[in-house]
């Protein structure tokens, strides 16, 4: 378990976990609930807290980068009835941290969503957790009944006038539930769809309340950007985007897994700390950001530093921080297919580019990669995820379509080779 | 119509086209551009339904925003510049299009949306000629949703969703859902496996694609063939407004005709598919004359001398008082005025329309009309109400969809009734009691309302005793909540009860001291216009229940069936075998076997008459003859003219016009003082519950009319399935139904004995001691909804 438990010397968020040392006091001895404590002890009114959070460059953690202690301020102040919840939905293709951090370390999570509802007015919240990782879900509850016990949940917590409740939900898999609009639907016991925005979710979210919806990591850094001041957390990142990042990192290395590293950390260091490459190959290709941001060649990322703005630079984005290696001996028309897969499977089947689109994307790129490409098959891979990109409901339109429109404009030789020789490249030279 | 002005201070300027247009905040760029008469192609969206912005058909371009955006769902704002017709917003919809076709059969030539298509018409504005899409494409297996919406071909679908959203936000009951994901995903009926609503048709004119059909006009004509007349639908008093459609002056269709003020632009199930009654094999197209036993068909120069001969001779024999006339509250201003014109020059004023009625004590002298008491769209506003024995969802189908829009508003929606109804709708309070204790019941309310307001007036003796629970107060106070807003509605239950007026009385009471309005909801499509023209005795005449209890030697039965028409359908069928003349006038053939009229003359259904109906608003609303007459039937005014003239009392009145124009003028002299609920009966004892069991009867929606019992698509949906005999269990278990699947229910002795073997089953939302089966169907028809009856376990 140890070598799994290895996040890095840089890990702030994972810092000295064992894999036993999950259960709340445990938690305490490590300084946890001194942030909540703090604040509620001496009477920190939210918005001083809320400037804490805004201060400290923290950006959300689910892939889209939004800067959180702005996405708080949304929520309208004087709305009766207001929620706060976690997406622990985590189905991105790669990404695994999420269930890392609510496994080792719940109660860092618990912490963060009550300061989260201490700012925004919140009396009640949800962690929506992902279907398949049960013994997540049970460890969570776990949490629960233990930060219940200690009063940092329920009526007036700590003797203040704060009262907040917090449930574990847990989903069913679909990965379209962890879109947030998805979830929230789900969350009402609906199917999950996203909803059309506007209104957002700050104004009109679950049960048509104004609700905030953070990803896992993001409600994580909270109590230690109150604990260690905004200033320390912003020093660990790099420019305005503060903190450290955990990466997932999977595919060809010798040690897949979970790293936290300080944003700004350059790949070459992340990529050395898994191992390298697996068997000392070539490196061939990385997507750096989960499996909706575009593909990468080697060569790039080996000069890219990880943190949000490089990694844009480069061609790509810092999406969950799931970095999918692939060394020399992969066709990557075999990984197209793939992918493609999975957003067709995924699709919910509500708006039409994506419902259309995906399916035609799947049937191509499984025709290809099966040595039955026509001529003209990429320029029509490529013109209909142009034509999913921008005009879907949710990002799942553009996550279907990224990586094609990447694969296609960085190893455009190896789908021609597909196409052309009705067999694969790699197979063939490599 | 006078232009209304408009203030509009504080609306937003943009722009669509570079064409400056003002609307009001929250307005959505789909509505601005439909101001300033831009088309925007869309499939989901739908003025009437939620907002889903799936389609992205609506996709145009706006400044300053990076990607197109959908223009249903996009709200307007201050200087938005909006381009339906860019470059970049053409390339979004076509590219939207060429996905909906990539996995559409395009087998318009066998679809029978062809020609009507929403797909059709847009493919050729935003589709190309070929395809690029070379994929095998999804076949989706086809959907059973009842006998009138056709499914089969879901292949269609392009998951617009609008019939799924019609289901759960306008009709109340969410029967469709789309399963499954991505293109994978269906659309599918799922609580019942099948549709059952009442309004279930308007689904067939929200697909936008021929996914969903009707299924008795299926492969029957092209749109293209068919010629389209507006008329008016001849059920409900709502009057709702039609396009019919014919083939070969044949009608082979109904649509809506769009009518904010009444139906909107939906239709209820009986409105749309009744028509199949008139093309069925049970009109009738000849006179017939009763030979020896049985009914032969005979030629007009026989049949109307003989009717007029027949009449005249009784008349002489017996007096003008031994004739009885009945006129279904569903037949035309016209003929109905016409019909009393003749029985009254003949000195019979024994005539009556009220044929469900019992109790007449406040309608028989009365002048006044009774009516809804506002504008049908005022019901969509209303914050609360209360209905009084209303079968609200069977009776007056889209009156429901309105109530249920205010419902979905926050309204405070309550019922009391003697039936359990399913609603579909969020309801604040219902409250179910025996028949006999309604009364007693509202009274409760009566009286909760005297202390919830500290009333100046005292509480009448007849209320001393009465004691309201805290339920009344709470209901009570949920009408004070709704100052203007609140209206109290009698429904067709509480207006054929036997103590009607006292119900009356009672309810006008509670409006009086809640300041709410008070509403009657009427019965036919022209129950307010005969009423109006004064279809019932007007001197010493006999109503149609004394017609019955004493016998005549002749009645005149126009468009009316005996027994299903009248509620004492066991005294009915007696008061007609014993008479010596029945005269009918039907556009169809009889179909009671034991009560055949000894003539009946073939009139014109409403299609196939100008005529005239007064809506439950008191709107009037007349229509052409869409058809000509079938065969040999002749529109009724003409045979009431003609029957007439050969009585020696001839008419002035020769062409459709002048009929219409007599007839309007009659029942609208005065009718606006006329139109009123305000009635002023004294307040008498409260009735005593009743021993026996008692019998809860509503009308059947699909036998509530002769049309509709003779539409036989409808007589297949699960509404119109065979009464059963609802009671709870304590009941079921005193007549020892336990082992018996089927309850025998008896009336009468003798020659008028009646029975009948129904079906029970339980229900225990009904109150004690009473027996729900409904009246207008064949097996029940016969009885008399009050009287006596005895019930047992069948063998």
């Amino acid at each position: 378990m140890s070598a799994f438990l290895d996040y890095g010397s840089d890990a702030v968020l994972m810092k000295d976990l064992t894999g036993d040392n999950w259960r709340l006091k445990d938690y305490v001895a490590r300084g946890g609930y001194e942030a909540l404590k703090t604040i509620l002890k001496d009477r920190i009114a939210p918005e001083q807290v809320l400037a804490e959070i805004k201060g400290s460059g923290l950006r959300g953690r689910g892939g889209a980068g939004f800067p959180t202690g702005m996405k708080w301020s949304f929520m309208p102040a004087a709305a009766p009835e207001k929620y706060v919840v976690c997406n622990a939905d985590e189905g991105e293709p790669g990404t695994f941290k999420d269930r890392d951090i609510l496994r080792f370390n719940p109660h860092m999570v618990i912490e963060g969503m009550i300061i989260a509802a201490y700012v925004m007015g919140c009396a009640r919240g949800y962690n929506y957790i992902h279907g398949e990782i049960w013994e997540v879900y049970e460890r969570c509850e776990e949490a629960l009944d233990e930060a219940r016990a200690a009063g940092f949940l329920g009526q007036r917590i700590m003797g203040s006038d704060f009262s907040f409740e917090l449930f574990n939900h847990h989903g069913f898999g679909a990965y379209i539930c962890g879109e947030e609009t998805g979830l929230l639907e789900s969350l009402e016991g609906k199917k999950g769809q996203p909803r059309y925005k506007p209104p957002f979710p700050a104004n009109v979210g679950l049960y048509g309340k104004p609700t905030t919806i953070n990803n896992v990591e993001t409600f994580a850094c909270v109590s230690l950007i109150i604990k260690n001041g905004s200033q320390w957390f912003l020093g660990l990142g790099k420019g305005n985007a503060g903190g450290t990042k955990l990466f997932s990192v999977s595919g060809d290395v010798e040690r897949p897994g979970n790293y936290e590293l300080r944003l700004g950390t350059p790949f070459a260091k992340l990529l050395e700390m898994a191992g390298g490459v697996r068997g000392g190959r070539k490196l061939k290709a990385v997507i750096p950001g989960g499996s909706s941001s575009p593909v990468l060649p080697g060569e790039i990322m080996m000069a890219t530093d990880l943190d949000y703005d490089s990694i844009a630079k480069a061609g790509s984005m810092m999406g969950s921080g799931a970095v999918i290696v692939m060394d020399e001996t992969r066709c990557m028309v075999r990984c197209l297919a793939r992918l493609s897969e999975f957003y067709h499977e995924e699709s919910c089947g509500q708006c039409t580019p994506c419902r259309e689109g995906t399916g035609w994307l799947a049937h191509l790129m499984h025709r290809i990669e099966h040595g039955e490409g026509r001529p003209g098959d990429i320029e029509t891979l490529d013109r209909v995820a142009h034509n999913i990109m921008g005009r879907t409901i949710c990002a799942l339109g553009d996550a279907a379509a990224m990586p094609v429109r990447s694969f296609v404009k960085h190893f455009r030789d190896e789908f021609v080779y597909h196409i052309e020789h009705h067999r694969c490249q790699v197979a063939d030279h490599v | 119509m006078s232009e209304t002005v408009v203030d509009k201070s504080g609306w937003l300027n943009l722009e669509i086209n570079g064409k400056p247009v003002q609307m009001p905040p929250g307005s959505t760029v789909m509505e601005a551009a439909q101001a300033s008469k831009v088309f925007i192609p869309h499939f989901c969206y739908h003025k009437k339904l939620s907002l889903v912005a799936s389609c992205r058909m609506c996709l145009v371009q706006v400044e300053k925003l990076p990607k197109p955006v959908p223009a249903c769902a996009t709200p307007v704002s201050e200087g938005m510049k909006v381009w339906t017709r860019s470059e970049a917003a053409i390339a979004a919809q076509q590219s939207v299009m060429e996905f909906l076709l990539i996995n559409h059969p395009l087998d318009c030539p066998i679809c029978d949306q062809g020609g009507e298509c929403q797909l059709q018409d847009l493919s050729v504005g935003y589709g190309k000629g070929y395809s690029q899409f070379k994929e095998s494409k999804r076949v989706v297996a086809g959907k059973d949703m009842g006998s009138l919406v056709s499914a089969a071909e879901m292949s269609r679908c392009i998951q617009c969703t609008r019939c799924v959203r019609f289901t759960d936000e306008i009709a109340g009951k969410m029967e469709l859902g789309m399963i499954w994901r991505g293109d994978r995903a269906e659309i599918t009926p799922f609580v019942s496996e099948t549709v059952e609503s009442e309004i279930s048709g308007n689904m067939i004119d929200l697909c936008p694609v021929g996914a969903l059909t009707s299924k008795p006009f299926r492969y029957k004509a092209r749109n293209w063939e068919l010629s389209r007349r507006k008329s008016v639908s001849p059920h409900d008093a709502l009057g709702a407004n039609l396009i019919v459609q014919l083939r070969r002056n044949q009608v082979v269709w109904v649509k809506p005709l769009e009518n904010e003020a009444i139906n909107e632009c939906w239709l209820a199930d009986r409105d749309r598919f009744s028509y199949e009654a008139l093309n069925s094999e049970s009109r009738l197209t000849k006179p017939l004359v009763k030979k020896d036993g049985a009914l032969i068909e005979a030629d007009w120069q026989e049949a109307l001398p003989l009717a007029a001969a027949r009449l005249k001779n009784i008349i002489e024999r017996d007096g003008s008082d031994s004739l009885g006339v009945l006129i279904s509250p569903h037949a035309t201003l016209e003929e109905a005025t016409l019909m009393a014109r003749l029985a009254r020059a003949l000195d019979c004023d024994n005539i009556d329309y009220r044929l469900r009625q019992q109790d007449f004590s406040h309608t028989d002298k009365a002048s006044q009309v009774f009516w809804l008491g506002m504008p049908i769209a005022e019901v969509s506003q209303l914050k609360a109400a209360l209905f009084i024995g209303s079968f609200l969802r069977h009776d007056q189908p889209l009156l429901a969809a309105r109530v249920r829009q205010a419902a979905k508003r926050g309204a405070a929606i309550s019922s009391l009734h003697s039936a359990p109804a399913d609603w579909l709708m969020p309801m604040a309070r219902e409250k179910v009691v025996s028949p006999s204790q309604l009364a007693q019941a509202l009274a409760a309310l009566v009286v909760a309302a005297h202390r919830e307001t500290k009333a100046a007036q005292s509480l009448p003796a007849a209320l001393q005793d009465v004691t309201p629970t805290e339920e009344d107060m709470a209901l009570v106070r949920s009408l004070l909540n709704a100052p203007e807003k609140a209206a109290i509605f009698l429904g067709s239950f509480a207006q054929q009860h036997e103590q009607a007026a006292l119900l009356h009385t009672l309810a006008q009471r509670l409006a009086d001291i809640t300041k709410a309005k008070i509403g009657v909801l009427p019965e036919a499509a022209n129950s307010v216009g005969l009423a109006l023209a004064g279809i019932q005795p007007q001197k010493n005449g006999l109503n149609v229940k004394a017609m019955l209890e004493a016998p005549r030697k002749a009645y005149v039965l126009l468009n009316a069936e005996v027994p299903f028409d009248v509620a004492q359908g066991n005294t009915a069928r007696s008061a007609m075998r014993q008479a010596d003349f029945v005269l009918s006038l039907s556009p169809f053939k009889p179909s009671a076997e034991d009560v055949l009229p000894d003539i009946v003359l073939p009139i014109s259904p409403f299609t196939e008459t100008s005529g005239t109906f007064i809506n439950m608003e008191g709107r009037v609303q007349s229509f052409h003859g869409a058809a000509p007459p079938l065969d040999e039937t002749r529109p009724g005014w003409q045979v009431i003219t003609a029957l007439a003239g050969l009585l020696n009392q001839p008419f002035a009145e020769t062409t459709p016009e002048a009929v219409r124009a007599s007839s309007i003028n009659s029942a609208a002299e005065n009718a606006t003082a006329r139109l009123s609920n305000q009635i002023g009966e004294a307040l008498s004892a409260m009735p005593k519950k009743a021993t026996a069991v008692e019998r809860i009867a509503g009308v059947s929606m699909y036998h509530a009319d002769p049309l509709v019992r003779r539409a036989s698509s409808l007589q297949r949906t699960v509404l119109a399935q065979s009464p059963k005999a609802a009671m709870n269990a304590a009941l079921a278990s005193r007549l020892g139904l336990k082992k018996s699947a089927a309850v025998r229910i008896r009336q009468g002795k003798n020659e008028n004995a009646v029975t009948a073997e129904l079906p029970w089953v339980c229900d225990e939302r009904l109150p004690a001691d009473t027996v729900r089966f409904d009246m207008a169907h064949p097996l029940t028809a016969g009885f008399d909804v009050c009287g006596e009856f005895h019930l047992e376990a069948a063998s």
